[in-house]
């Protein structure tokens, strides 16, 4: 494993300064209240949609956000857009927090949306909709070389071939990739994908991918993807985090993650990768969890599999399990995980080689 | 006789700019008790092959060919008949479940519905009826006085799930039945769906562009592109050794975690899936192909014998060459 250039490159900008810095970061929405449960001075619930998290993307990084809708993931995708506010905690960008210099702050980090038949407008020209941000942020140069590069870049050639096109006369996956020239044009450092291909046709999503890869390579891009899709994280990401009800409960280098995870929620969610040999496999119970009742000790207690088969008993932890919020634990080098269980477990003995 | 058997299928939409042939020659057959997946991209036409099944296609769609469901045929069937075989023989679930309940009547309604209109029981005896479909499919019976906007969208489905299941058909279409939900939800429904194939013996007929769910839950896959079916077999040799070069795409785009030759290596096809108006000629899937030569753009293949129980639409498939030759 250590031998993997992959991964000592990851280890190795992580001593680097990172670009974008998410730290201890909270983001929570007011719930609904109805009119006469507030006349009786009831107050409406708050969602803690994100709920303490701390990430950072170093240049030239691929990191997936996984987990379940609902967890939080394209929360942190937007607070980091400066979309939302956070609660507390703050984003920062080389080092300089995130406040009111968000313009010059969103050409240097850009976003892609999940749907780019709805990120386009409708009756703009593909050439006005990348121009549209060279104007808003008064960027020098010669506007039509500029747009021209950046199409091509998103691999549409000849570039001016479609400079007069409108969006409904491309395919699903020329859209997508309009989508992600029109983040290039501004010559951003980070790239916030959310979803990128999940409404994308099956054989067109690993071109985007693909694409994505190139731009990271070609220009070293940091690019942030929130996916549902692990196998999605197999094939582009550096690191992979786990989120689970506003929290990254795991985090680290993708291949470990994916292929030796430590938190039980990880396992489950990889458990249910449909495959062919998996026929009878858990799945958790139970619907996706909800942000406004966040349950006491680990949050992800009420359907985690070790505390229910009496494994966390056995190493008597389930008090702690049931009763002690925590935090991520470096279990492995640059591998961390907010599990009791596996605490206990590795803090007893060595860790296990990664098994690849 | 097989349950379902669909032969030289050919659907036709018209509309106002022009013809639109989306399924262009179909033969298929699903056995009773049999589990069979149809895989394919957005406009392959797979979920109009699911439509034309229980004749739910706009009346000015031009259907060509033969389905015969029991030995009987669909596609001539009166309205007397084919009442019957909605819900009756065959029925569908569909992908978005959220918007296929009534919002305003309670769930145990909408499925007492189709038991009373099908009189297969009285008003008392479908009541009880609809509290162990309920249960059946993994929710408290009480949950029949909902309306649909309480249930999650995992309950939604089992309520379109239990629904589909009112009056015992012998086939049941998913037509995208996960495609909507959350991944853990996506197991849970795919489970649940196995599970009552087994106890109840279902014929199933399962629609998705997911391979890695097909075979999951399948005896058999049907590969779809432009219109035509280009790889049939066993789901698990389809899905871990294809034999047309699309499946192998198609297969690729879910990879097994864990597996190296993935690793930072997304793979896709170049282009899009074809305009059902402008099928490129020969092979349809020439212009996307790898491993293209010379005839593809000329020849027209035919499912050709690709192993023992399998066939693919593909020259490259052995013997295919000297076939086409002929």
């Amino acid at each position: 494993m250590s031998t993997d250039p992959q991964m000592q490159t990851t280890v190795a900008e992580e001593k680097s300064a990172p670009l974008l810095e998410i730290d201890n970061v909270r983001v929570s929405f007011a719930g609904r209240l109805g009119l006469g449960a507030g006349l009786v001075g009831k107050h409406a619930t708050e969602a803690r949609a994100v709920d303490g998290v701390t990430l950072s993307l170093h240049s030239g990084e691929v990191l997936a956000l996984a987990g379940e809708s609902g967890c939080g993931k394209t929360t942190i995708a937007r607070t980091v857009m400066g979309l939302e506010r956070p609660k507390s905690g703050e984003i920062r960008f080389k080092g300089t927090p995130l406040g009111r210099n968000l313009r010059s702050y969103r050409r240097k980090v850009q976003m892609v949306f999940q749907d780019p038949t709805g990120a386009l407008n409708p009756r703009q020209t593909i050439y006005e909709s990348l121009a549209e941000g060279l104007r808003i942020h008064n960027v020098p140069g010669h506007e039509e070389k500029l747009v021209a590069q950046a199409l091509s870049r998103a691999g549409m050639r000849p570039p001016e071939s479609f400079f007069l096109r409108y969006p409904h006369e491309l395919s699903g996956g020329q859209r997508q990739r309009v989508v992600i020239a029109g983040a290039l044009v501004l010559e951003p450092e980070v790239i916030v994908a959310d979803e990128p291909v999940s409404n994308l046709d099956a054989s067109v999503r690993g071109e985007i991918l693909q694409l994505l890869l190139k731009l990271r390579n070609e220009l070293g891009l940091a690019i942030l993807i929130v996916t549902h899709d692990l196998g999605l994280a197999w094939t582009v990401a550096d690191r992979v985090a786990v989120m689970y009800l506003g929290r990254i409960v795991e985090i680290g280098p993708a291949e470990e993650v994916l292929t030796a995870p430590l938190h039980p929620y990880t396992r489950a969610l990889l458990d249910v990768v449909p495959e062919a040999e998996g026929t009878d496999r858990p799945i958790l119970e139970g619907e996706p969890p909800d942000p406004t009742r966040i349950p006491e000790g680990c949050r992800f207690h009420p359907r985690c599999p070790v505390l229910s088969t009496g494994r966390a008993a056995e190493l008597g932890v389930a008090d702690a399990c049931t009763g002690t919020d925590l935090g991520l634990e470096e279990l492995r080098p640059v591998h961390f995980s907010a599990c009791h269980v596996a605490s206990k477990e590795h803090g007893r003995k060595a860790p296990p080689p990664p098994g690849l | 006789m097989s349950l379902l058997s669909i032969e030289d299928l050919e659907i036709t939409y018209t509309t106002q700019g022009g013809d639109v042939p989306a399924v262009r020659g179909v033969d298929m057959k699903i056995e009773r008790g049999q589990v069979v997946g149809l895989a394919g991209e957005s406009g392959c036409g797979k979920s109009t092959i699911a439509q034309a099944i229980l004749r739910l296609l706009p009346p000015t769609t031009k259907v060509t060919g033969q389905i015969l469901l029991d030995g009987n045929d669909i596609l001539t069937m009166n309205p007397g008949g084919l009442r019957a075989v909605r819900w009756g023989e065959a029925s569908i679930v569909f992908q978005g479940a959220m918007q296929t309940l009534n919002p305003v009547r309670r769930v145990g309604q909408q499925i007492e519905e189709a038991i009373l209109i099908h009189h297969q029981a009285g008003e008392q005896e479908a009541t009880v009826r609809v509290g162990d479909l309920l249960e059946q499919v993994g929710l408290p019976a009480r949950r029949a006085r909902d309306y649909p906007h309480e249930l999650s969208g995992g309950q939604k489905q089992r309520v379109m799930i239990a629904m589909a299941l009112a009056c015992s058909p012998n086939l049941v279409i998913a037509d995208e039945p996960t495609t909507a939900l959350d991944v853990m939800v996506q197991a849970q429904v795919l489970a649940l769906l196995k599970e009552l194939q087994r106890e109840l013996g279902l014929a199933m007929l399962f629609i998705t562009h997911d391979l890695s769910v097909l075979v999951e839950v399948c005896d058999r896959i049907d590969v779809m592109y432009a219109g035509k079916i280009v790889e049939e077999g066993p789901s698990k040799q389809v899905f871990k050794d294809p034999s047309h070069p699309y499946t192998r795409a198609l297969a690729a785009a879910f990879p097994e975690i864990g597996d190296s030759r993935f690793r930072m290596a997304p793979s896709g096809l170049p282009g899009d899936p074809p305009d059902p108006q402008a099928v490129p000629s020969g092979c349809p899937f020439h212009p996307r192909c790898p491993l293209v030569f010379e005839d593809c753009p000329k020849i027209v293949p035919e499912l050709y014998e690709a192993g023992p129980d399998r066939h693919a639409a593909c020259l490259l498939v052995e013997g295919a060459r000297t076939e086409a030759g002929r």
